[in-house]
């Protein structure tokens, strides 16, 4: 079974839609947590370390953490994986393009993969930046409060972040009721509900992830 | 009317195509785009040129043979096949681009006509019920409920054209699939082969080479038959409960 599924372009969408809802479940409960940003930073670091209690005392200090890093790096490279061998294979299904142009052909196709590609390379970026500090001059593990406020002092730290979670918001709007499509529960019925709760989710997030680097430009988090 | 064309011309498969442009005149409103193609072709024929080869078979909306990329939209601005569209869909002084569907699942043969055969071969795979042929059976023996009825009938009018694929911007057939499965899948004559038929059908129309659904909705938008994008979902939701079922035995 589980071959049939990878080897069918249906089967192999609904990878990439099973995983998309498993990252885009993880993004609400993250931005959620990064508003603490705005309640000081005893709040946030506690927050931070609470992360690596949860589940005590059935769970070991950090397990918990280990087993979301784990589950999420495999959604991630099931859905970067199946996005490339699909784009490949859409790509090759029309070599020879029209002479006769019409720009809003491929709209949502070409922000998903553009938008995807942004969206990898800003989830490299943001663990060499805030988990590990490999790219963050001064990082100081224990102190993501501190941390984060450095990020979000420098241009290119709020450029690259503000321009991820808009490309965020943008494929999360098709994304979410793509996946609905893909996994046969959308109806014409519940079409409009569900386009609803596509645009509501894409707007709370990227607002809410965007809070953060807008509350250190203007001095309200320090 | 007078119109400037440009059309694909391509000798045969192998060769290198064009674009080449043609002045056509005397065209009346009335015509039907492929009747305006008849004109320019007599008008070739005349002068001693090769006709543009084109198909079509009916020329009344209900075979799916015609085709053309007319100005970027499979079957032209009206959501209609290019036999019924007619030419007071455009001006007199028009430039008209006409292409041919393009596809790699769909091969050019020459010039506009295009080799659907792929399509037959996603039907051979699936597009069937079991069923003794003969004297037709009782009408009532099989009751079917007036929802489900409508819903097949509303799959059943694709006629097979492939304007679905032309119009993809993945060159998918998953609107055309998804209708003539759909069509069987929810009928009780369908019911015996219902998982089996999308098993097979999408696995077929994955080797033929079209490419995947990214729900761009072009094929429901250039559909001359209206079928919507919401059959893809039905699709996605019966190939899934059909592999949960066999994966089971
Ligand atoms: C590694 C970075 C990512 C890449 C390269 C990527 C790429 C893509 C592409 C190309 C598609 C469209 C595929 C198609 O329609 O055939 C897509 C769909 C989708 N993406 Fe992503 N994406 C990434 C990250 C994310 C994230 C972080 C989320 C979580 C919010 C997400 C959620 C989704 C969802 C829900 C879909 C719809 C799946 C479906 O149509 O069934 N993606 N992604
Ligand atoms: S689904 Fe519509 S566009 Fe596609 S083959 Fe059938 S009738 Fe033609
Ligand atoms: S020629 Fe039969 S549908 Fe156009």
């Amino acid at each position: 079974m589980a071959r049939t599924v990878w080897d069918s372009t249906v089967g192999k969408k609904t990878v990439m839609a099973v995983s998309g809802l498993i990252m885009l479940l993880y993004l609400v409960v993250h931005m959620i947590g990064n508003l603490k940003i705005f309640f000081g930073a005893g709040e946030f670091d506690h927050y931070a370390h609470w992360l690596r209690t949860v589940g005590e005392p059935f769970m070991h200090y950090e397990w918990t953490l280990w087993l979301v890093r784990v589950v999420l790096v495999a959604a991630v490279v099931a859905h970067a994986v199946s996005a490339y061998q699909l784009s490949r294979r859409d790509i090759r299904a029309r070599p020879s393009k029209y002479v006769h142009k019409k720009p809003r052909a491929s709209y949502a196709t070409r922000t998903m993969r553009w938008g995807g590609i942004i969206l990898g390379l800003f989830i490299v970026w943001h663990i060499l930046d805030l988990t590990t500090g490999t790219v963050h001059p001064g990082f100081r593990p224990g102190h993501p409060y501190q941390n984060v406020v450095d990020t979000f002092s420098t241009w290119y730290g709020n450029v690259i972040y503000i321009v991820a979670m808009l490309a965020l918001g943008l494929h999360v709007r098709h994304g979410f009721w793509s996946a609905a499509q893909t996994l046969g529960v959308g109806s014409r019925r519940r079409d409009r509900a569900l386009k609803t709760v596509a645009d509501v989710l894409a707007l709370l997030l990227t607002a809410g992830f965007i809070a953060v680097p807008v509350g250190v430009m203007t001095g309200v988090v320090s | 009317m007078k119109l400037t064309l440009r059309v694909w011309r391509q000798k045969n498969a192998d060769a290198d195509g064009t674009m080449s442009t043609y002045e056509v005149d005397g065209i009346s409103p009335d015509m039907s785009f492929l009747e305006m193609l008849d004109t320019l072709n007599e008008e070739l024929i005349l002068r001693g040129e090769d006709p543009v080869a084109f198909d079509h078979d009916c020329r009344e909306g209900i075979c799916g043979a015609c085709s053309l990329v007319i100005n970027g939209d499979a079957h032209g601005p009206e959501r209609t096949t290019t036999c019924q569209l007619h030419m007071r869909s455009f001006k007199d002084g028009d430039t008209i681009d006409v292409e041919p569907w393009r596809a790699s699942a769909f091969p050019v043969i020459k010039d506009l006509v295009v080799d659907r055969s792929a399509f037959d071969r996603i039907i051979q795979a699936g597009g069937y019920i079991t069923a003794p042929t003969g004297a037709a059976p009782e009408a009532h023996a099989t009751p079917v409920p007036k929802p489900d009825a409508d819903f097949a009938f509303e799959h059943a009018e694709c006629i097979g054209c492939g304007a679905c694929v032309a119009a993809c911007p993945n060159g998918a057939a998953m609107l055309f699939t998804s209708a003539k499965i759909n069509h069987l899948n929810v009928l009780p004559q369908g019911a015996p082969e219902r998982e089996t038929r999308v098993l097979d059908m999408v696995e077929r129309m994955d080797e033929e080479g079209f490419g995947g659904c990214t729900l761009a909705g072009e094929c429901a938008t250039a559909c001359p038959k209206g079928i919507p994008l919401m059959s893809i979902t039905q699709m996605n939701k019966e190939w899934l409960r059909a592999t949960r079922r066999v994966g089971k035995r």
